[in-house]
């Protein structure tokens, strides 16, 4: 791995390199994977195609901790945090917002699959052009004055969460020439105990994208980047108003037992 | 014993800034209020660089070693306290909470922050424990498992600003990050 690094260009945002040369790289991590033969589920902290992770993964290993004290308690968030309408990004302007109206749903639960319930789901995400109203996001796509992309819910007592929203799409970064992210909403995930806390982003089916993505593909199991694509659920889809994703998540194994009430 | 695969994390991103910063966030309680305390520090990378796109998050008991159980974090009344909070780093990596001195939760262990750290170009989020400087540090389980040398790197340094407790991604005095069980790879 160090001589791959030295070889390609590391500069974080100078956006030199091609998309070829991206692929290539991914396709060797990819092949060296595959001949390890040891199954990876999470993204790797160290992966140079996607230029930023360079400087910025530790280079020695985790520590092994055993969760104790507050680490065994999740902070707890209530009807005062959220209020309902934060679930629905269509409707916080005067305005409707362009694009595909989109719901999307799914259920949370724990490594042993009990729901984690009434639990702080948060999401954002760029407008239907690919534009983040961000002040940092200056490709010359249109801002929609009706779409901020930004919502909250509490999931329910079944660990189900839902917001309306609308269809992102794909845009522009600065990894490499003429790179582009496959659509996706970025997730922010609290479970019944700290270790659980995760951010990820959710893809929808078929992207073209997917293979030419750095950021995707730095979950090098092909399995494990499926657990990330919502699928389309025609159940969730409602009549003239709005098409339906379900994506359901499961939160790395609860450490705390749970008590007799919960 | 999980029987579920957890689904994958990915990179916080760019473009943050403007979802998951609240007013309030970084201040567990009000600063200057009695027994307030200011947490801070920067975040650096494996240049020394600061990091002006990192979110932090602090989690931890109360003065007197109980842990919060109280909603209320993203619309503060300023009188309960929560016990978690999040900030997002300045343009020179700089981030600073005011929170109160936490208890220990457990007698046979040290009381700490725990803290989540989150960046741009991170492609999953990092764990680890902000001590309290104290006599009782020597015993604790954690610290002890960890090799002398890198121990400092979970203490935090009182200066004249408050607690110190810089988080250095990579590189020689890199931050200890932790691994929980049913954390894989």
């Amino acid at each position: 791995m160090r001589e791959m690094t030295a070889i390609v260009d590391t500069s974080p945002d100078s956006a030199s390199a091609s998309q070829a040369g991206i692929t290539a790289e991914i396709a060797a991590i990819d092949a060296d994977y595959h001949r390890s033969g040891i199954e990876e589920t999470q993204p790797r902290l160290d992966y140079s195609p996607y230029r930023s992770s360079l400087l910025r993964h530790p280079t020695k290993e985790l520590h092994h901790a055993d969760p104790e004290a507050i680490e065994l308690w999740a902070p707890c968030f209530g009807a005062s945090d959220v209020a309902p309408v934060e679930a629905d990004l269509t409707i916080q302007h005067t305005g409707e917002p362009i694009g595909e109206r989109t719901v999307v749903t799914g259920r949370i639960v724990d490594g042993d699959g009990r729901p984690v319930r009434r639990q702080l789901v948060e999401i954002w995400q760029a407008n239907a052009s690919g534009r983040y109203a961000h002040k940092r996001d200056q490709h010359p796509a249109p801002l929609d004055p009706n779409f901020t992309g930004v919502g909250r819910c509490l999931t329910d007592d079944d660990g189900t969460y839902r917001f309306t929203t609308i269809k992102p799409g794909p845009y522009p970064w600065k990894n490499h020439h003429n790179a582009w992210r496959p659509a996706h909403i970025h997730f922010s995930l609290f479970g019944t105990d700290f270790t659980q806390r995760m951010i990820t982003q959710m893809y929808f089916p078929g992207d073209p994208l997917f293979a030419l993505d750095p950021i995707y593909q730095s979950i090098t199991d092909q399995k494990a980047r499926d657990r990330l694509v919502a699928a389309y659920d025609h159940d969730v889809t409602t009549h003239e108003w709005a098409t339906g994703y379900r994506w359901d998540i499961v939160l790395t194994g609860s450490a705390r037992t749970p008590m007799e009430s919960e | 014993m999980s029987t579920l695969t957890a689904t994958p994390g990915q990179t916080i991103g760019p473009f943050f800034g403007y979802a998951l910063p609240f007013d309030g966030g970084n201040e567990l309680v009000p600063p200057g209020s009695a027994g307030a305390i200011r947490l801070h520090g920067v975040v650096t990378d494996g240049a020394g660089a600061p990091v002006p796109d990192a979110l932090l998050e602090i989690w931890q008991a109360d003065t007197n070693g109980v842990v919060p159980t109280s909603a209320g974090s993203l619309r503060r009344d300023g009188w309960t306290f929560t016990g978690w909070g999040r900030a997002s780093t300045d343009e020179d990596g700089r981030y600073s909470f005011t929170t109160v001195t936490p208890g220990a939760v457990q007698p046979d262990s040290a009381p700490f922050i725990a803290v989540t750290v989150f960046a741009r170009g991170l492609l999953n989020r990092l764990f680890t424990r902000a001590y309290l400087p104290g006599a009782d540090l020597t015993r604790d389980r954690l610290l002890n498992s960890v090799p002398a040398d890198r121990r400092h790197t979970l203490v935090v340094v009182p200066d004249g600003g408050g607690l110190r407790f810089d988080i250095r991604l990579q590189g020689d005095d890199e931050t200890v990050f932790l691994r929980y069980p049913g954390h894989h790879r």
